[in-house]
C-alpha cells in the first residue's frame, strides 16, 4: 500500500472533551478512503485534521502529527494555506462563494497566483468538465452561482476545490443535503477522480460506503476501531462494535 | 365556561395590542408626512434657480438676492470627505473586529469604546474639535469640519458595518479558507463582497448623521458666503444656513430656511434611495 496520508498518535481536545484519542492511520494514495460510524464519534474531527480546519474553532488542542508527503502540517514552520492547497474540501452543504459561476472556480485559481485570460478559461472549463457541471452552465458563466440548484452548487463546489490543484480531496458527508439523483452524480464523479486523487470521505449512508470504499475507518466515541479494505470490513468484520455497527445496533 | 372566559381574555388583549400597534405606526407615519407637507408648502414658494445656483449676495439675510450654494456645496464637501474618511478607518477596523478577533475580550473593549464615542453629543464633540484646533493655531474651515465629522460618523459607521460582517454565514469563510485563502484574502473577497449591501446602508447612516449635524460643525467648519475653494477656509453648511435664515426677523427670510431644509431633506432621500438601488444590484451575488 503505496501510504499518502500518516496519522501518528493523534489526539484531539475540544476545551476538555477529547474527541479523537490516539489515532494512528496511514491513508492510501488514490484510493477512496471511507471514514464511518455514528454521530459524534469524532469522524468529522478526524476528517479536519488533514486540511487544519479544527483550529478554526476556538479552544481546539491537537496533539500528535498529521504527515503528507513527508511533512507534518503541525509542525510551526509549515504554512497553513499550503496545506489547505493540497487538500480540497467538499463541506455537507455546499456553500457557493457570491460570485459568479466562473469567478468561483476562478476564485482558488487567482488566489494562487493564475493571471486572467485565456488559459484561465480553459482551465475553469477544465474544471467544470471534471466536476460534471459543464454542460448544465457554459451558456451562463456569468449568473450568480446562488442561481444553482443545490446539486448543482455542490459539483460546483467540488469544481471549485479541484481547480486549486490539490492532492487530496476531503469530503464531509458530501450529499447529505441533495437529492438522490445529485447525490448519484457527486458519487460517479468521487468515483472517477479517484484516478488521481487521495479520496478521504465522511458518511453515515452504509450503502454508500460500500459502493464507494476501497478502505473503511470506522470510529466509535473518538477511538479507531477498526481500519480494513473495504471488501474484508464488510463481509469479514474483526472487531465486536463493528459488526454490532453493521447491523445497526450501535 | 373558564374556557371560553380565556379565549375573551385572550381576544381583548390581542385587540388591546393591535390597537396599540396601529396607533404608534399611525403616530410615525403622520409625524413623516407632516413633516414633508411642512418643509415642502414653507420652502417651496421661496425655492427658485437663484436659491440653489447663487451664493448670498448682500442683504441676502435681510430679503435680497442670492441663494445657498455655498451651503449645499459645502454640506457636500464636509459630509462627503468625512464619509470618506471614515470609510477608510471604519472598513479594515469593522473587517478585523468581525472576523479576526470576534468575541475576545480585546474586541469588547473596541465595541464598548464605539459605543460610549456614539453617544456623545455632537456639540462635544464641535466643543472637542475646537478645543484641538485652538491648540495648533487652527481656524474654523472645510478642514476641522471633515475630522470632527468623521469623529462623529466613525462609531456610527464602524458598529453598523461590524453588525454585518459578524452576521456573516461561517461556513462562507470557511469555503474560502479551505481553497487555501488567509484571513485577509478571504475577508477582502469574499465576506466584504457578501457584505457590500450591508455596508452601503452603514455608510448611508453615517453620511446621513453627518450632512444633519449642526452642532459639531458650528465652531470646527465656521460658516462662509463664499463657496469654499481650499481645505484651510471656512465652509457654510445646510443645518446652519437653516439656522442662520430662520433666526433673523424677516419673514422672507424665515422662508428661505424651509426651502434650504427642503433642500437638504432632497439630498439626503436621493442619497438614501440611490444607494438602497444600488445595494440592490450589488447584491445580485450573495449568498442568501
Amino acid at each position: 500500500m503505496n501510504t499518502h496520508i500518516q496519522i501518528q498518535d493523534l489526539n484531539v481536545y475540544y476545551e476538555k472533551n477529547q474527541a479523537l484519542k490516539n489515532i494512528n492511520l496511514d491513508i492510501p494514495r488514490d484510493q477512496i478512503t471511507v471514514i464511518l460510524g455514528p454521530s459524534g464519534c469524532g469522524k468529522t474531527t478526524l476528517l479536519k485534521s488533514i486540511n487544519r480546519f479544527l483550529e478554526l474553532t476556538d479552544g481546539t488542542h491537537v496533539t500528535g502529527r498529521v504527515i503528507i508527503d513527508g511533512k507534518n502540517i503541525y509542525d510551526p514552520d509549515i504554512d497553513v494555506t499550503d496545506v489547505r492547497k493540497k487538500a480540497g474540501l467538499l463541506s455537507q452543504r455546499p456553500c457557493p462563494l457570491p460570485m459568479s459561476i466562473y469567478d468561483n472556480v476562478a476564485y482558488g485559481l487567482r488566489l494562487h497566483g493564475h493571471k486572467k485570460g485565456k488559459s484561465l478559461d480553459k482551465k475553469v472549463e477544465h474544471y467544470l468538465q471534471a466536476a460534471g457541471l459543464w454542460d448544465e452552465v457554459k451558456d451562463r458563466f456569468d449568473s450568480p452561482a446562488a442561481r444553482l440548484s443545490i446539486g448543482q452548487q455542490q459539483r460546483l463546489c467540488l469544481a471549485r476545490g479541484l481547480a486549486i490543484e490539490p492532492e487530496i480531496l476531503l469530503g464531509d458527508e458530501p450529499t447529505s443535503a441533495l437529492d438522490p439523483l445529485s447525490a448519484k452524480h457527486i458519487e460517479s464523479r468521487l468515483h472517477e477522480l479517484k484516478q488521481a486523487y487521495t479520496i478521504v470521505l465522511v458518511t453515515h449512508i452504509l450503502r454508500q460506503a460500500r459502493r464507494l470504499a476501497d478502505y473503511v475507518v470506522f470510529m466509535y466515541l473518538g477511538e479507531l476501531i477498526e481500519y480494513a479494505p473495504a471488501n474484508q470490513f464488510f463481509q469479514n468484520p474483526q472487531e465486536e462494535r463493528t459488526r454490532s455497527y453493521l447491523e445497526g445496533e450501535i | 365556561m373558564k374556557k371560553k372566559s380565556l379565549f375573551q381574555r385572550k381576544h381583548i388583549e390581542e385587540c388591546f395590542y393591535m390597537f396599540w400597534m396601529s396607533f404608534s405606526f399611525l403616530l410615525l407615519i403622520g409625524i413623516l408626512i407632516f413633516i414633508l407637507i411642512t418643509v415642502i408648502s414653507k420652502g417651496l414658494p421661496a425655492l427658485d434657480i437663484a436659491m440653489l445656483t447663487q451664493t448670498p449676495k448682500g442683504g441676502f439675510y435681510l430679503g435680497k438676492e442670492g441663494g445657498i450654494l455655498n451651503a449645499i456645496l459645502g454640506s457636500l464637501y464636509l459630509a462627503g470627505g468625512a464619509t470618506i474618511l471614515s470609510i477608510i478607518i471604519s472598513l479594515p477596523l469593522a473587517l478585523y473586529l468581525g472576523s479576526y478577533i470576534q468575541n475576545t475580550k480585546w474586541a469588547d473593549v473596541v465595541r464598548l469604546s464605539l459605543d460610549v464615542l456614539w453617544g456623545i453629543p455632537s456639540i462635544v464633540y464641535g466643543a472637542f474639535g475646537f478645543t484641538i484646533m485652538l491648540f495648533f493655531g487652527l481656524r474654523a474651515s472645510l478642514l476641522g469640519g471633515i475630522i470632527v465629522l468623521t469623529l462623529l460618523e466613525i462609531p456610527i459607521m464602524c458598529r453598523a458595518m461590524e453588525e454585518v460582517v459578524r452576521l456573516m454565514p461561517e461556513e462562507l469563510s470557511h469555503a474560502s479558507l479551505a481553497l487555501g485563502a488567509n484571513r485577509m484574502e478571504t475577508a477582502t473577497k469574499v465576506v466584504a463582497r457578501q457584505a457590500l449591501p450591508g455596508l452601503m446602508t452603514a455608510i448611508l447612516l453615517a453620511f446621513g448623521r453627518a450632512i444633519g449635524d449642526a452642532a459639531s460643525v458650528l465652531f470646527t467648519a465656521g460658516f462662509s458666503d463664499q463657496i469654499p475653494n481650499s481645505i484651510f477656509r471656512p465652509a457654510a453648511s445646510l443645518p446652519l444656513a437653516i439656522f442662520f435664515q430662520l433666526g433673523t426677523p424677516f419673514p422672507e427670510v424665515q422662508e428661505r430656511a424651509y426651502a434650504s431644509a427642503l433642500v437638504l431633506t432632497v439630498i439626503v432621500l436621493t442619497i438614501s434611495f440611490g444607494s438602497r438601488w444600488l445595494a440592490q444590484r450589488l447584491s445580485r451575488f450573495s449568498i442568501k
